[in-house]
């Protein structure tokens, strides 16, 4: 039987699918996406809702995190390894380098398994699954808000206290918006490429935990760009987080490089990795049930 | 109301069969390098068949398996299409192709309408989450807006009868109600075309015939529904159209009845006429051999289905090969698709030959008596002398579907009830109902 031509008037006839092995490259599904926006809203809440449930302390646990580890750098890198924090208080520096860099690094690992951890409702229902990976980074943005008062609260507290620290309150308003799209856009667009490429070979997901931590080292969090000698500084700035940290503490702190070039370049580079992991992903939703 | 709203063409699935280990990425190399140059799969020339029993031949180098191989068929809207089948003939696979949780490896299908899969009842149900809160959940995805759902939140909790645990954690509701949840919410869906598997083999009796009366209720809404099932008897009393698959391939593509009966066809051998002697089990060294058995309905026509309030007549011919002391008498054993023993029937000695020859033998089965469904009839034949001696029995050799016109019996017979009438037989009784003054 040949399908080529349409042959009867049923043929013609509009139909609302088309399921075949392969489409197009480049389509991005992006109105299914819409339309299942009902679903985001409730993974997100899901999340949030499900985390905490039977726990005493619930929201709080998000408090004491960052706080621990926050503690834990002031006294290694700080108190014991003597790096230098921009001569700023040390617990404010490193609280507005982890702040960040925990949302992404969050992000990461909570989309990198997508496929394989949700094989069992993937395999049983059909609905855009870029809903998923897109729900857990903006579920995480809850537990980043919550670590971002706690930033408020203590930058509030050293303003109080006399510290000279200033702000850019400025750029608080207009960058801040911009800066975490930057970070979620990244750490999805990575997430979703990790999980894109771990359904059939699981090797790539051994890399991940510690390859994010390694990751934190080549980028400035616990200690400024600007203790960085000049010959490593430059290749440093390759990496897309370094400009998005470094903007970050100085919109906030006020110390650090803010850089239009850097801050662009990192722009360009999460717009790439965004769309080749939308596009990978979508390739690879399709038919991963028969190998994950 | 014949617009196609499902149209399957020549649909393939390929699998892989043993386990991803180190060798899958060379084949996954050599099939990039073949498609790269524009070449065809060279894996998929030399897939094996499905068949689940086939043992690893160790000749054959082959490690991929057709799933589905070139099945084509349409759905009509308003269409109640039952797909049966063995276990691994590909019902599955196909189901998965139809709701999008897979691709095919080839061809393609089209739908118009939105489609609903119940693959599963209860996915994505959230164990911390309360009753009310996983009604959203899994509304919204079965695809469902979150104003649909409250919208329809009363009539759910009222289908699912569990308004009295509907802020307890799911993780506390027994597996029966969550499944009552689960179908609640899905039953609800509005989808034009629903594509339910095997679903309904869960939860007590009273909530199946809540689900089946559902069932017929969207049915006759002129909304398409494919289902998949091993329970012939909800195929029979649900679907008009029945697809059989196959070792991946379509075997039949008929109404419910003759697909029921083209399934245990390949089962076990049986339907609605067999000769045992043009299949050559007629087997002529004993002292007796069973030649014919086939069922006819009250105008002497051979059928596969009877309308239940018709009677039928069940035919056996065989033949005596010699003179028998004591005379052997036929019986017939009706077995429900199940397998539960309905009824033994067999003549009176006296009527019985004892001289060598062939003979044929009519029961009458009267209208009203079985319930609709499929029945097996077994064939045999015996005589008592200090026991029980059997000259043959074939198992099981005969199938009739025996069917209810709903539509029909509705009103008059049924009270209005839709679903399933349970029990292995169905005659109807005399009652009377007087006022007691």
């Amino acid at each position: 039987m040949t399908h080529n031509a349409p042959t009867s008037a049923e043929d013609q006839d509009d139909w609302d699918l088309e399921i075949r092995a392969h489409s197009g490259w480049l389509n991005l599904h992006l109105k299914d996406l819409w339309r299942y926006r009902d679903l985001l809203r409730m993974f997100v809440w899901r999340d949030f809702v499900a985390v905490y449930k039977q726990t005493i302390l619930g929201p709080v646990w998000f408090f004491i995190q960052p706080l621990l580890t926050t503690a834990t750098f002031t006294i290694i890198f700080s108190g014991i390894a003597k790096l230098s924090t921009d001569g700023l208080p040390p617990l404010l520096f490193y609280l507005a380098g982890t702040t960040p860099w925990n949302y992404f690094a969050a992000a990461i690992t909570k989309t990198s398994n997508t496929f394989v951890s949700n094989a069992g409702m993937f395999g049983k229902i059909y609905f855009p699954r870029l809903v998923t990976p897109i729900s857990a980074v903006i579920s995480t943005l809850i537990q980043f808000g919550i670590q971002f008062l706690l930033l408020f609260l203590l930058l509030a507290w050293y303003l109080f206290k006399g510290e000279p620290i200033r702000p850019d309150w400025l750029g608080v308003v207009l960058f801040t918006p911009v800066l975490i799209l930057l970070l979620a856009g990244l750490g999805l667009g990575v997430g979703i490429i990790v999980s894109s490429l771990t359904t059939k070979y699981r090797d790539l997901s051994f890399l991940v935990t510690f390859g994010v931590q390694l990751a934190m080292y080549a980028t400035p969090v616990v200690y400024p760009l600007s203790m960085v000698p000049a010959k490593y500084r430059f290749w440093l700035n390759f990496n897309p987080m370094t400009s998005i940290i470094e903007a970050f503490r100085s919109i906030y702190l006020g110390v650090g490089s803010f850089s239009w070039l850097w801050l662009g370049y990192s722009a360009v580079v999460v717009t790439a990795v965004l769309f080749f992991g939308v596009v990978i992903f979508n390739r690879v939703e399709k038919s991963f049930m028969d190998t994950v | 109301m014949s617009r196609p709203v499902i149209h399957v063409e020549s649909i393939s699935k390929l699998y892989r069969l043993g386990q991803v280990s180190t060798g899958t990425i060379a084949h996954d190399l050599n099939r990039w390098w073949h498609r790269v140059r524009g070449r065809e799969d060279p894996y998929a020339k030399i897939a094996l068949s499905n068949d689940r029993e086939r043992k690893a031949a160790p000749q054959s180098k082959s490690a991929y398996a057709w799933a589905l191989n070139d099945v084509n068929f349409k759905v009509d809207q308003g269409d109640v299409l039952g797909i049966i089948g063995r276990n691994g003939a590909g019902k599955s696979t196909l189901l998965k192709i139809l709701s999008r949780v897979t691709t095919p490896t080839s061809g393609r299908i089209r739908v118009k309408g939105r489609i609903a899969s119940l693959l599963e009842v209860g996915t994505g149900f959230h164990q911390e989450l309360t009753g009310r809160e996983n009604i959203f959940l899994n509304g919204a995805i079965l695809g469902m807006g979150r104003r649909e759902i409250t919208r329809k939140l009363d009539d759910i909790v009222d289908f699912s009868g569990c308004a009295a645990y509907l802020d307890t954690p799911v993780k506390r509701y027994s597996s029966g109600m969550t499944v009552r949840l689960a179908f609640a919410v899905a039953s609800h869906l509005d989808a034009e075309i629903l594509i339910i598997d095997e679903v309904l083999a869960v939860g007590d009796s009273e909530f199946q015939k809540k689900c089946l009366g559902k069932m017929n209720a969207v049915a006759s809404q002129g909304r398409t529904v494919l289902f998949v099932t091993h329970n012939m008897g909800l195929i029979s009393s649900l679907c008009r159209r029945a697809i059989v698959l196959e070792q991946g391939g379509i075997a039949a593509d008929t109404t419910a009845s003759e697909g029921i009966l083209a399934y245990y066809n390949r089962d076990k051998a049986s339907a609605y006429r067999v000769d045992f002697e043009a299949l050559g089990r007629a087997q002529s060294g004993g002292a007796a051999t069973i030649l014919e058995g086939s069922i006819v309905d009250a105008s002497g026509r051979r059928v596969p289905e009877i309308d239940m309030r018709q009677p039928f007549k069940v035919k056996m011919r065989y033949r005596l090969n010699r003179d028998m002391p004591m005379a052997p008498f036929p019986n017939f054993h009706v077995t429900d698709s199940s397998g539960n023993q309905v009824l033994v029937s067999s003549p009176v000695t006296a009527q019985c030959p004892t001289k060598a020859g062939c003979y044929e033998v009519d029961c009458h089965i009267p209208g009203n008596l079985l319930n609709n469904g499929a029945y097996f009839i077994g064939l045999a034949l015996s005589y008592i002398d200090k026991g029980v001696h059997v000259l043959f029995y074939e198992r099981e050799a005969l199938c009739v579907n025996v069917i209810e016109p709903v539509e029909e019996t509705l009103e008059q017979w049924r009270n209005g009830f839709a679903g399933i009438i349970p029990g292995a037989v169905r005659p109807r009784l005399d009652w009377s109902v007087t006022e007691i003054k």
